[in-house]
Protein backbone atom coordinates (compact mmCIF):
# COMPACT_ATOMS: atom_id res chain seq x y z
CA UNK A 1 0.00 0.00 0.00
CA UNK A 2 2.22 2.33 -1.45
CA UNK A 3 -0.04 4.30 -3.26
CA UNK A 4 -2.21 7.07 -3.68
CA UNK A 5 -5.05 7.49 -6.42
CA UNK A 6 -6.28 10.77 -7.69
CA UNK A 7 -9.68 10.27 -5.65
CA UNK A 8 -7.39 9.28 -2.70
CA UNK A 9 -5.60 12.72 -2.66
CA UNK A 10 -9.13 14.85 -3.91
CA UNK A 11 -10.58 12.65 -0.56
CA UNK A 12 -7.08 14.41 1.78
CA UNK A 13 -7.19 17.54 0.11
CA UNK A 14 -11.06 17.56 1.29
CA UNK A 15 -10.29 16.63 5.08
CA UNK A 16 -7.39 19.31 4.87
CA UNK A 17 -9.55 21.71 3.43
CA UNK A 18 -7.19 22.32 0.43
CA UNK A 19 -9.14 23.24 -2.89
CA UNK A 20 -6.99 21.52 -5.74
CA UNK A 21 -7.48 21.58 -9.40
CA UNK A 22 -7.70 18.69 -11.67
CA UNK A 23 -4.00 19.35 -12.66
CA UNK A 24 -2.92 19.43 -9.22
CA UNK A 25 -4.28 16.05 -7.79
CA UNK A 26 -2.91 14.38 -10.81
CA UNK A 27 0.73 15.45 -9.93
CA UNK A 28 0.08 15.04 -6.27
CA UNK A 29 -0.94 11.53 -6.31
CA UNK A 30 2.02 10.56 -8.68
CA UNK A 31 4.73 12.39 -6.17
CA UNK A 32 2.92 10.64 -3.58
CA UNK A 33 3.61 7.10 -5.26
CA UNK A 34 7.70 7.95 -4.91
CA UNK A 35 7.38 9.67 -1.36
CA UNK A 36 5.63 6.67 0.37
CA UNK A 37 7.95 4.13 -0.87
CA UNK A 38 10.52 6.19 0.50
CA UNK A 39 9.26 6.80 4.06
CA UNK A 40 7.77 3.09 4.53
CA UNK A 41 11.46 2.26 4.60
CA UNK A 42 10.71 3.16 8.75
CA UNK A 43 8.52 0.19 8.63
CA UNK A 44 11.79 -2.41 8.24
CA UNK A 45 12.85 -1.10 11.74
CA UNK A 46 9.50 -0.45 13.95
CA UNK A 47 9.36 -3.55 15.56
CA UNK A 48 6.68 -4.55 17.92
CA UNK A 49 9.15 -4.28 21.35
CA UNK A 50 10.53 -0.28 20.12
CA UNK A 51 8.58 2.33 21.84
CA UNK A 52 7.41 5.16 20.15
CA UNK A 53 8.97 9.20 20.83
CA UNK A 54 6.63 11.91 20.28
CA UNK A 55 8.68 14.54 22.08
CA UNK A 56 12.56 14.96 22.66
CA UNK A 57 11.87 15.92 26.04
CA UNK A 58 10.60 13.99 29.03
CA UNK A 59 7.72 16.62 30.22
CA UNK A 60 4.56 16.22 31.32
CA UNK A 61 2.11 18.57 32.99
CA UNK A 62 3.87 21.94 33.48
CA UNK A 63 2.62 24.55 35.45
CA UNK A 64 2.94 28.04 35.45
CA UNK A 65 1.36 30.62 38.10
CA UNK A 66 -1.99 30.94 37.44
CA UNK A 67 -1.99 34.64 37.34
CA UNK A 68 -3.44 37.62 35.13
CA UNK A 69 -0.58 39.11 32.95
CA UNK A 70 -0.97 42.08 30.37
CA UNK A 71 -2.67 40.47 27.15
CA UNK A 72 -3.76 42.00 23.79
CA UNK A 73 -6.56 44.51 23.75
CA UNK A 74 -9.26 43.58 21.44
CA UNK A 75 -8.50 45.93 19.03
CA UNK A 76 -4.92 44.61 18.79
CA UNK A 77 -6.48 40.76 18.71
CA UNK A 78 -8.83 42.24 15.72
CA UNK A 79 -5.81 43.81 14.24
CA UNK A 80 -5.35 41.31 11.81
CA UNK A 81 -8.55 39.85 11.09
CA UNK A 82 -9.66 39.91 7.79
CA UNK A 83 -13.37 41.10 8.69
CA UNK A 84 -14.51 42.27 12.38
CA UNK A 85 -17.68 43.60 13.68
CA UNK A 86 -18.49 44.97 17.23
CA UNK A 87 -14.87 43.96 18.55
CA UNK A 88 -15.44 40.09 17.39
CA UNK A 89 -14.33 38.45 14.43
CA UNK A 90 -16.71 38.31 11.81
CA UNK A 91 -16.64 34.70 9.46
CA UNK A 92 -18.90 33.84 6.39
CA UNK A 93 -22.14 31.57 7.48
CA UNK A 94 -21.44 28.43 9.15
CA UNK A 95 -25.02 27.33 9.80
CA UNK A 96 -26.94 25.80 6.85
CA UNK A 97 -24.09 24.47 5.17
CA UNK A 98 -24.27 21.38 3.77
CA UNK A 99 -24.52 18.13 6.39
CA UNK B 1 33.54 48.31 9.13
CA UNK B 2 30.23 46.51 7.70
CA UNK B 3 33.07 43.38 6.85
CA UNK B 4 34.15 43.01 10.50
CA UNK B 5 32.93 40.41 12.97
CA UNK B 6 29.62 41.00 15.03
CA UNK B 7 31.86 41.24 18.39
CA UNK B 8 34.98 43.87 16.43
CA UNK B 9 31.14 46.05 15.60
CA UNK B 10 30.87 45.77 19.22
CA UNK B 11 33.97 46.62 20.62
CA UNK B 12 34.43 49.30 18.05
CA UNK B 13 30.95 50.87 19.36
CA UNK B 14 31.82 50.39 22.98
CA UNK B 15 35.34 52.27 22.63
CA UNK B 16 33.48 55.32 20.89
CA UNK B 17 35.06 54.78 17.23
CA UNK B 18 31.39 54.62 15.57
CA UNK B 19 28.07 54.84 16.77
CA UNK B 20 25.13 52.20 16.23
CA UNK B 21 23.62 55.26 13.99
CA UNK B 22 26.24 55.11 11.67
CA UNK B 23 26.93 51.27 11.47
CA UNK B 24 23.06 50.70 11.33
CA UNK B 25 23.06 53.12 8.48
CA UNK B 26 26.27 51.80 6.89
CA UNK B 27 24.38 47.91 6.40
CA UNK B 28 21.24 49.22 4.90
CA UNK B 29 23.01 51.49 2.34
CA UNK B 30 25.14 47.86 1.66
CA UNK B 31 21.36 46.12 1.39
CA UNK B 32 20.39 48.57 -0.98
CA UNK B 33 24.01 47.97 -3.18
CA UNK B 34 23.19 44.57 -3.07
CA UNK B 35 19.95 42.87 -2.44
CA UNK B 36 18.70 43.00 -6.00
CA UNK B 37 21.08 40.59 -6.50
CA UNK B 38 20.58 38.67 -3.28
CA UNK B 39 17.19 39.12 -2.21
CA UNK B 40 17.42 37.95 1.18
CA UNK B 41 15.11 40.19 2.82
CA UNK B 42 11.59 40.92 2.45
CA UNK B 43 11.43 43.78 4.62
CA UNK B 44 13.26 46.35 5.66
CA UNK B 45 12.57 48.46 8.92
CA UNK B 46 14.71 51.37 9.22
CA UNK B 47 12.55 53.64 10.80
CA UNK B 48 12.59 51.44 13.79
CA UNK B 49 16.14 50.21 13.45
CA UNK B 50 17.32 53.80 13.46
CA UNK B 51 15.50 54.73 16.17
CA UNK B 52 16.67 52.04 17.76
CA UNK B 53 20.41 52.20 17.37
CA UNK B 54 19.65 56.48 18.03
CA UNK B 55 18.44 55.08 21.54
CA UNK B 56 21.51 52.85 22.59
CA UNK B 57 24.08 55.57 20.84
CA UNK B 58 22.49 57.67 24.11
CA UNK B 59 22.76 54.95 26.29
CA UNK B 60 26.21 54.87 26.00
CA UNK B 61 26.81 58.28 26.10
CA UNK B 62 24.91 58.47 29.36
CA UNK B 63 27.68 55.91 30.09
CA UNK B 64 25.11 53.00 31.08
CA UNK B 65 26.16 49.24 31.33
CA UNK B 66 24.94 47.69 28.38
CA UNK B 67 24.97 44.00 27.15
CA UNK B 68 28.22 43.01 24.83
CA UNK B 69 26.25 43.27 21.29
CA UNK B 70 24.66 45.97 21.87
CA UNK B 71 24.08 48.44 19.06
CA UNK B 72 25.02 45.22 16.43
CA UNK B 73 22.63 44.88 13.90
CA UNK B 74 20.88 41.68 13.24
CA UNK B 75 18.82 39.95 10.52
CA UNK B 76 15.65 38.44 11.95
CA UNK B 77 14.51 35.28 9.65
CA UNK B 78 10.76 36.02 8.95
CA UNK B 79 8.80 33.13 10.59
CA UNK B 80 9.53 35.06 14.10
CA UNK B 81 6.72 37.67 15.19
CA UNK B 82 7.92 41.19 15.63
CA UNK B 83 5.14 43.46 16.48
CA UNK B 84 3.97 45.75 14.03
CA UNK B 85 6.44 44.47 11.52
CA UNK B 86 4.71 42.17 8.74
CA UNK B 87 5.55 38.24 9.54
CA UNK B 88 4.65 36.46 6.32
CA UNK B 89 6.81 32.94 6.89
CA UNK B 90 7.40 33.32 3.31
CA UNK B 91 3.63 32.51 2.36
CA UNK B 92 0.76 34.39 0.63
CA UNK B 93 -1.46 33.48 3.06
CA UNK B 94 -0.11 35.81 6.26
CA UNK B 95 0.18 38.71 2.93
CA UNK B 96 0.13 41.92 5.01
CA UNK B 97 0.03 40.85 8.62
CA UNK B 98 1.36 42.61 11.35
CA UNK B 99 1.59 40.71 14.57
CA UNK B 100 0.29 42.43 17.31
CA UNK B 101 3.05 40.73 19.74
CA UNK B 102 6.77 40.25 19.84
CA UNK B 103 8.31 36.44 19.82
CA UNK B 104 10.31 35.81 23.32
CA UNK B 105 13.53 36.30 20.83
CA UNK B 106 12.78 39.45 20.09
CA UNK B 107 12.25 40.52 23.02
CA UNK B 108 15.42 39.25 24.35
CA UNK B 109 17.18 40.53 21.23
CA UNK B 110 15.16 43.97 22.14
CA UNK B 111 16.74 43.83 25.71
CA UNK B 112 20.17 43.32 24.41
CA UNK B 113 19.79 46.13 22.10
CA UNK B 114 20.73 44.53 19.43
CA UNK B 115 19.67 46.56 16.34
CA UNK B 116 16.72 44.50 13.90
CA UNK B 117 17.54 45.48 10.46
CA UNK B 118 14.26 43.88 9.15
CA UNK B 119 12.97 40.14 7.87
CA UNK B 120 14.72 37.34 5.77
CA UNK B 121 13.61 35.35 2.95
CA UNK B 122 12.66 32.09 3.68
CA UNK B 123 11.33 28.64 2.25
CA UNK B 124 6.93 29.05 2.80
CA UNK B 125 6.65 28.00 6.53
CA UNK B 126 10.47 26.84 6.59
CA UNK B 127 9.44 23.50 4.44
CA UNK B 128 12.48 23.64 2.15
CA UNK B 129 15.95 23.14 1.54
CA UNK B 130 16.76 25.85 -1.23
CA UNK B 131 14.39 29.08 -0.26
CA UNK B 132 13.15 28.58 -3.92
CA UNK B 133 9.72 27.71 -2.19
CA UNK B 134 9.18 31.36 -0.92
CA UNK B 135 6.14 33.16 -2.23
CA UNK B 136 7.86 35.95 -2.68
CA UNK B 137 10.50 34.50 -4.98
CA UNK B 138 14.31 32.84 -4.37
CA UNK B 139 16.94 34.14 -2.58
CA UNK B 140 20.59 33.86 -4.05
CA UNK B 141 24.05 32.52 -2.80
CA UNK B 142 26.31 35.15 -2.72
CA UNK B 143 29.44 32.72 -3.88
CA UNK B 144 27.82 31.98 -6.87
CA UNK B 145 23.55 33.76 -7.93
CA UNK B 146 23.05 31.52 -9.58
CA UNK B 147 23.10 28.70 -6.71
CA UNK B 148 20.75 28.62 -3.96
CA UNK B 149 21.49 30.11 -0.73
CA UNK B 150 20.25 26.52 1.58
CA UNK B 151 17.42 26.39 3.37
CA UNK B 152 14.86 27.37 4.94
CA UNK B 153 17.04 30.11 6.38
CA UNK B 154 18.40 30.99 3.38
CA UNK B 155 17.67 34.51 3.23
CA UNK B 156 19.74 34.39 6.78
CA UNK B 157 22.58 32.98 5.44
CA UNK B 158 22.64 35.13 2.24
CA UNK B 159 22.25 38.45 4.13
CA UNK B 160 25.69 36.74 6.52
CA UNK B 161 27.29 36.05 3.64
CA UNK B 162 26.38 39.14 1.57
CA UNK B 163 27.83 41.41 4.57
CA UNK B 164 24.68 43.01 4.87
CA UNK B 165 24.37 42.00 8.58
CA UNK B 166 27.01 40.32 10.96
CA UNK B 167 24.32 38.49 12.81
CA UNK B 168 20.94 36.56 11.98
CA UNK B 169 18.08 34.50 13.88
CA UNK B 170 17.54 31.07 12.01
CA UNK B 171 15.48 28.26 13.00
CA UNK B 172 15.97 24.59 12.45
CA UNK B 173 13.55 22.00 11.83
CA UNK B 174 15.72 19.33 9.96
CA UNK B 175 18.49 21.68 9.41
CA UNK B 176 17.57 25.39 8.02
CA UNK B 177 20.04 26.77 10.29
CA UNK B 178 23.28 24.54 9.54
CA UNK B 179 22.26 23.83 5.80
CA UNK B 180 22.36 27.55 4.58
CA UNK B 181 25.23 27.81 6.97
CA UNK B 182 27.19 25.44 5.33
CA UNK B 183 26.52 26.43 1.50
CA UNK B 184 27.01 30.21 2.21
CA UNK B 185 30.23 29.68 4.53
CA UNK B 186 28.83 30.92 7.64
CA UNK B 187 28.42 29.64 11.15
CA UNK B 188 24.95 28.24 11.95
CA UNK B 189 23.77 27.12 15.37
CA UNK B 190 20.91 24.99 16.33
CA UNK B 191 21.01 24.66 20.30
CA UNK B 192 19.76 22.17 21.75
CA UNK B 193 15.61 21.73 21.74
CA UNK B 194 13.90 23.81 24.16
CA UNK B 195 17.44 25.75 24.92
CA UNK B 196 15.83 28.73 23.28
CA UNK B 197 11.80 29.56 23.50
CA UNK B 198 9.99 29.04 20.58
CA UNK B 199 6.91 31.59 21.66
CA UNK B 200 6.32 33.57 18.89
CA UNK B 201 8.17 31.23 16.44
CA UNK B 202 5.48 29.77 13.60
CA UNK B 203 4.98 26.38 14.18
CA UNK B 204 6.05 24.33 11.51
CA UNK B 205 7.07 21.22 13.65
CA UNK B 206 6.32 21.45 17.22
CA UNK B 207 8.74 18.92 18.33
CA UNK B 208 11.72 19.48 16.02
CA UNK B 209 11.20 23.18 15.55
CA UNK B 210 14.28 25.12 17.71
CA UNK B 211 15.73 29.03 17.18
CA UNK B 212 19.71 29.88 17.09
CA UNK B 213 21.88 32.17 16.31
CA UNK B 214 23.23 32.58 12.56
CA UNK B 215 26.84 34.52 12.76
CA UNK B 216 30.15 35.06 10.27
CA UNK B 217 31.96 33.72 13.58
CA UNK B 218 31.87 31.05 16.12
CA UNK B 219 31.66 33.08 18.91
CA UNK B 220 29.45 35.73 17.59
CA UNK B 221 27.25 32.79 16.74
CA UNK B 222 28.19 32.16 20.78
CA UNK B 223 27.20 36.05 22.37
CA UNK B 224 24.59 35.49 20.48
CA UNK B 225 23.00 32.68 21.88
CA UNK B 226 23.09 34.03 25.35
CA UNK B 227 21.67 36.46 24.24
CA UNK B 228 18.35 34.97 22.90
CA UNK B 229 18.71 31.61 25.06
CA UNK B 230 16.99 30.85 28.51
CA UNK B 231 13.52 29.33 30.41
CA UNK B 232 10.40 31.06 29.07
CA UNK B 233 6.94 30.55 31.26
CA UNK B 234 5.50 31.66 27.70
CA UNK B 235 6.91 27.94 26.18
CA UNK B 236 5.96 24.67 28.09
CA UNK B 237 8.68 22.65 26.47
CA UNK B 238 11.69 25.35 27.30
CA UNK B 239 14.18 24.15 29.62
CA UNK B 240 14.67 25.61 33.20
CA UNK B 241 18.23 25.22 33.61
CA UNK B 242 20.81 27.85 33.10
CA UNK B 243 21.78 28.10 29.61
CA UNK B 244 25.06 26.31 28.76
CA UNK B 245 28.52 28.59 28.61
CA UNK B 246 29.12 28.83 25.09
CA UNK B 247 30.67 32.17 25.22
CA UNK B 248 33.18 30.97 27.41
CA UNK B 249 33.93 27.89 25.41
CA UNK B 250 34.23 29.56 21.83
CA UNK B 251 36.55 32.02 23.47
CA UNK B 252 38.65 28.97 24.25
CA UNK B 253 38.61 26.57 21.87
CA UNK B 254 40.05 23.94 23.93
CA UNK B 255 40.03 20.61 22.35
CA UNK B 256 43.06 19.18 24.46
CA UNK B 257 41.78 15.21 25.54
CA UNK B 258 38.06 15.93 23.90
CA UNK B 259 37.30 13.02 22.09
CA UNK B 260 35.06 13.66 18.44
CA UNK B 261 33.07 10.86 17.13
CA UNK B 262 33.29 10.39 13.50
CA UNK B 263 29.80 8.57 12.30
CA UNK B 264 30.48 6.13 10.02
CA UNK B 265 27.06 6.64 8.06
CA UNK B 266 26.69 10.40 7.59
CA UNK B 267 29.97 10.51 4.91
CA UNK B 268 30.92 7.92 2.20
CA UNK B 269 28.23 7.32 -0.74
CA UNK B 270 26.13 10.34 -1.76
CA UNK B 271 28.58 12.94 -0.10
CA UNK B 272 30.77 14.54 -3.02
CA UNK B 273 34.64 14.66 -3.25
CA UNK B 274 35.41 17.95 -2.17
CA UNK B 275 33.13 17.84 1.00
CA UNK B 276 34.64 14.66 2.16
CA UNK B 277 38.16 15.82 1.23
CA UNK B 278 37.17 19.30 3.49
CA UNK B 279 35.93 17.15 6.39
CA UNK B 280 39.05 14.77 6.34
CA UNK B 281 41.28 17.91 6.61
CA UNK B 282 38.92 19.42 9.46
CA UNK B 283 39.39 16.20 11.09
CA UNK B 284 43.17 16.20 11.06
CA UNK B 285 43.35 19.92 12.60
CA UNK B 286 41.22 18.90 15.15
CA UNK B 287 43.42 16.32 15.92
CA UNK B 288 46.62 18.42 15.60
CA UNK B 289 44.68 20.33 18.17
CA UNK B 290 44.54 17.62 20.20
CA UNK B 291 41.30 15.82 20.19
CA UNK B 292 41.45 12.04 19.95
CA UNK B 293 39.63 11.11 16.70
CA UNK B 294 37.35 7.93 17.14
CA UNK B 295 34.65 6.53 14.72
CA UNK B 296 30.86 5.78 16.06
CA UNK B 297 28.28 3.89 14.27
CA UNK B 298 24.88 4.75 14.66
CA UNK B 299 23.21 2.22 12.06
CA UNK B 300 19.99 4.11 12.33
CA UNK B 301 20.28 7.12 11.15
CA UNK B 302 19.73 5.91 7.66
CA UNK B 303 15.81 5.50 8.77
CA UNK B 304 15.69 8.88 10.19
CA UNK B 305 15.04 10.91 6.52
CA UNK B 306 12.21 8.64 6.13
CA UNK B 307 10.78 9.01 9.95
CA UNK B 308 11.37 12.75 9.42
CA UNK B 309 9.07 13.19 6.41
CA UNK B 310 6.15 11.34 7.95
CA UNK B 311 6.46 13.49 11.54
CA UNK B 312 7.03 16.83 10.10
CA UNK B 313 4.44 16.67 7.73
CA UNK B 314 2.15 14.91 10.56
CA UNK B 315 3.18 17.78 13.12
CA UNK B 316 2.77 20.67 10.37
CA UNK B 317 -0.94 19.68 9.14
CA UNK B 318 -2.04 20.15 12.31
CA UNK B 319 0.10 23.22 12.88
CA UNK B 320 -1.41 24.81 9.78
CA UNK B 321 -4.81 24.40 10.29
CA UNK B 322 -4.68 27.90 11.97
CA UNK B 323 -4.34 29.46 8.56
CA UNK B 324 -8.28 28.89 8.39
CA UNK B 325 -9.28 33.03 6.80
CA UNK B 326 -10.88 33.24 10.06
CA UNK B 327 -8.76 35.57 12.57
CA UNK B 328 -5.43 36.66 10.54
CA UNK B 329 -4.06 36.25 6.94
CA UNK B 330 -6.06 36.69 3.32
CA UNK B 331 -9.54 35.59 3.08
CA UNK B 332 -10.93 34.35 -0.86
CA UNK B 333 -13.72 33.77 -1.92
CA UNK B 334 -15.78 35.29 0.46
CA UNK B 335 -19.22 36.62 -0.86
CA UNK B 336 -22.38 36.66 0.92
CA UNK B 337 -23.80 33.44 0.02
CA UNK B 338 -20.12 31.43 0.63
CA UNK B 339 -19.95 29.44 3.34
CA UNK B 340 -16.88 29.48 5.56
CA UNK B 341 -15.90 26.09 4.55
CA UNK B 342 -15.41 27.11 1.29
CA UNK B 343 -14.22 30.02 2.04
CA UNK B 344 -11.44 27.92 3.69
CA UNK B 345 -10.52 25.71 0.91
CA UNK B 346 -10.31 28.28 -1.17
CA UNK B 347 -7.80 30.63 1.21
CA UNK B 348 -5.93 27.99 2.00
CA UNK B 349 -5.65 26.94 -2.55
CA UNK B 350 -4.39 30.38 -3.07
CA UNK B 351 -2.53 31.11 -0.16
CA UNK B 352 -0.17 27.99 0.20
CA UNK B 353 2.51 27.18 -2.33
CA UNK B 354 2.99 23.60 -3.46
CA UNK B 355 5.12 22.23 -1.29
CA UNK B 356 3.02 23.33 1.59
CA UNK B 357 0.28 21.86 -0.08
CA UNK B 358 2.16 18.44 -0.43
CA UNK B 359 3.12 18.03 3.57
CA UNK B 360 -0.17 18.92 4.38
CA UNK B 361 -1.39 15.74 2.58
CA UNK B 362 1.32 13.91 2.79
CA UNK B 363 0.67 14.66 7.40
CA UNK B 364 -3.21 13.86 6.72
CA UNK B 365 -2.61 10.62 4.97
CA UNK B 366 0.16 9.83 7.83
CA UNK B 367 -2.00 10.69 10.46
CA UNK B 368 -5.00 9.35 8.69
CA UNK B 369 -7.16 6.00 10.28
CA UNK B 370 -5.73 3.04 9.48
CA UNK B 371 -2.48 4.11 8.22
CA UNK B 372 -1.28 5.65 11.13
CA UNK B 373 0.41 2.96 13.13
CA UNK B 374 2.05 2.30 9.56
CA UNK B 375 3.60 5.79 9.07
CA UNK B 376 3.25 7.96 11.63
CA UNK B 377 3.93 4.97 14.86
CA UNK B 378 6.72 3.51 12.74
CA UNK B 379 8.07 7.26 12.71
CA UNK B 380 7.88 7.76 16.01
CA UNK B 381 9.56 4.37 16.91
CA UNK B 382 12.06 5.21 14.60
CA UNK B 383 12.83 8.42 16.73
CA UNK B 384 13.26 6.07 19.86
CA UNK B 385 16.19 4.23 17.58
CA UNK B 386 17.91 7.17 16.99
CA UNK B 387 17.77 8.89 20.03
CA UNK B 388 19.59 5.50 21.14
CA UNK B 389 22.33 5.31 18.54
CA UNK B 390 23.57 8.97 19.58
CA UNK B 391 22.79 7.52 23.15
CA UNK B 392 25.04 4.95 23.08
CA UNK B 393 27.68 7.49 20.49
CA UNK B 394 28.04 9.84 23.13
CA UNK B 395 29.17 6.88 25.74
CA UNK B 396 32.32 6.83 23.63
CA UNK B 397 32.69 10.35 22.08
CA UNK B 398 31.92 14.22 23.80
CA UNK B 399 30.52 15.39 20.37
CA UNK B 400 29.83 14.01 17.14
CA UNK B 401 30.99 15.24 13.81
CA UNK B 402 30.09 14.63 10.04
CA UNK B 403 29.89 16.71 6.90
CA UNK B 404 27.03 19.12 7.54
CA UNK B 405 25.36 18.43 4.23
CA UNK B 406 26.34 16.11 1.13
CA UNK B 407 26.98 18.54 -1.52
CA UNK B 408 27.88 22.05 -2.40
CA UNK B 409 25.08 24.51 -3.24
CA UNK B 410 22.90 23.75 -6.14
CA UNK B 411 21.58 25.31 -9.17
CA UNK B 412 18.61 27.52 -8.59
CA UNK B 413 15.78 25.23 -10.39
CA UNK B 414 18.23 21.88 -10.07
CA UNK B 415 15.86 20.12 -7.93
CA UNK B 416 12.62 22.25 -7.73
CA UNK B 417 10.87 19.16 -9.70
CA UNK B 418 12.33 16.69 -7.59
CA UNK B 419 10.81 16.49 -3.60
CA UNK B 420 13.16 13.64 -2.71
CA UNK B 421 16.27 14.75 -4.35
CA UNK B 422 15.45 17.93 -2.45
CA UNK B 423 14.84 16.27 0.86
CA UNK B 424 18.59 14.33 0.77
CA UNK B 425 20.25 17.58 1.76
CA UNK B 426 18.71 17.70 4.86
CA UNK B 427 20.59 13.38 5.58
CA UNK B 428 23.13 14.51 7.83
CA UNK B 429 21.39 17.06 9.61
CA UNK B 430 18.08 15.59 10.47
CA UNK B 431 18.94 12.83 13.14
CA UNK B 432 20.14 15.83 15.24
CA UNK B 433 16.29 17.19 15.17
CA UNK B 434 14.90 13.87 15.68
CA UNK B 435 16.82 13.54 19.17
CA UNK B 436 16.57 17.15 20.35
CA UNK B 437 19.81 17.93 20.97
CA UNK B 438 22.32 20.30 19.73
CA UNK B 439 24.01 20.81 16.27
CA UNK B 440 26.51 23.33 14.79
CA UNK B 441 27.82 23.96 11.49
CA UNK B 442 30.86 25.68 10.83
CA UNK B 443 32.99 26.63 7.17
CA UNK B 444 35.50 23.60 5.97
CA UNK B 445 36.79 26.34 3.35
CA UNK B 446 35.98 25.19 -0.37
CA UNK B 447 35.60 21.96 -2.40
CA UNK B 448 37.80 22.16 -4.92
CA UNK B 449 35.64 20.96 -7.99
CA UNK B 450 33.32 23.94 -8.06
CA UNK B 451 35.04 26.18 -5.49
CA UNK B 452 31.80 26.52 -3.19
CA UNK B 453 32.09 26.72 0.49
CA UNK B 454 31.66 23.28 2.73
CA UNK B 455 30.00 22.87 6.40
CA UNK B 456 31.53 20.64 9.07
CA UNK B 457 28.79 19.95 11.33
CA UNK B 458 29.46 19.26 15.27
CA UNK B 459 26.48 17.39 17.43
CA UNK B 460 26.54 17.57 21.40
CA UNK B 461 24.05 16.12 24.20
CA UNK B 462 21.41 17.68 25.08
CA UNK B 463 21.93 20.87 27.12
CA UNK B 464 26.03 20.19 26.08
CA UNK B 465 25.71 22.86 23.83
CA UNK B 466 29.44 24.61 24.95
CA UNK B 467 31.15 21.71 23.82
CA UNK B 468 29.77 22.44 19.83
CA UNK B 469 31.58 26.03 20.57
CA UNK B 470 35.32 24.41 21.90
CA UNK B 471 35.21 22.23 18.75
CA UNK B 472 33.88 25.07 16.23
CA UNK B 473 35.97 27.16 17.65
CA UNK B 474 38.99 24.65 17.13
CA UNK B 475 39.10 24.11 14.25
CA UNK B 476 37.74 27.77 13.04
CA UNK B 477 40.97 28.93 14.36
CA UNK B 478 43.41 26.27 13.20
CA UNK B 479 41.81 27.19 9.54
CA UNK B 480 42.31 30.67 9.70
CA UNK B 481 45.89 30.54 10.13
CA UNK B 482 45.51 28.28 7.00
CA UNK B 483 43.78 30.38 5.10
CA UNK B 484 45.41 33.44 6.54
CA UNK B 485 41.66 35.34 6.23
CA UNK B 486 38.51 34.33 6.69
CA UNK B 487 36.84 32.30 3.80
CA UNK B 488 34.32 34.73 3.37
CA UNK B 489 36.83 37.07 1.57
CA UNK B 490 37.28 35.07 -1.64
CA UNK B 491 33.48 35.75 -1.62
CA UNK B 492 33.03 37.26 -4.98
CA UNK B 493 32.47 40.94 -4.59
CA UNK B 494 28.91 42.33 -4.95
CA UNK B 495 27.52 45.76 -5.53
CA UNK B 496 27.97 48.20 -8.52
CA UNK B 497 27.75 51.60 -6.47
CA UNK B 498 30.11 51.25 -3.58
Amino acid sequence: MSSLSRDDVARLAQLARIQMSEEELVALSSEFTVILEAVARVQEVATADVLPTSHPLPLRNVFRPDVITPSLTPQEALSGAPASEDQRFRVPQILGEDA
Amino acid sequence: MIRKSAHEMAAALAAGEITSLALTQAHFDRIADTDKEVHAFLYLDHEGALAQAAGVDAKRAKGEKLFPLAGVPLALKDVMTQKGIPTTCGSKILEGWRPPYDSTVVINLKKNDVIILGKTNMDEFAMGSSTENSAYGPTHNPWDLSRIPGGSGGGSSAALAAFQAPLAIGTDTGGSIRQPAAVTGTVGVKPTYGGVSRYGLVAFSSSLDQAGPCARTVLDAALLHEAIAGHDVRDATSINAPVPAVVNAAKSGDVKGMKIGVVKELNGAGYQAGVRERFEESLELLAKAGAEIVEVSCPNFEYALAAYYLIAPSECSSNLARFDAMRYGIRVGDNASASAESVMNLTREVGFGREVKRRIILGTYALSSGYYDAYYGSAQKVRTLITQDFTKAFTRADVLVSPTCPTTAFKIGEKANDPLAMYLNDIATIPVNMAGIGGMSVPAGLAKEDGLPTGFQIMAPAMQDQRMYSVGAALEAALLLQWGAPLLSRAPALGGSK
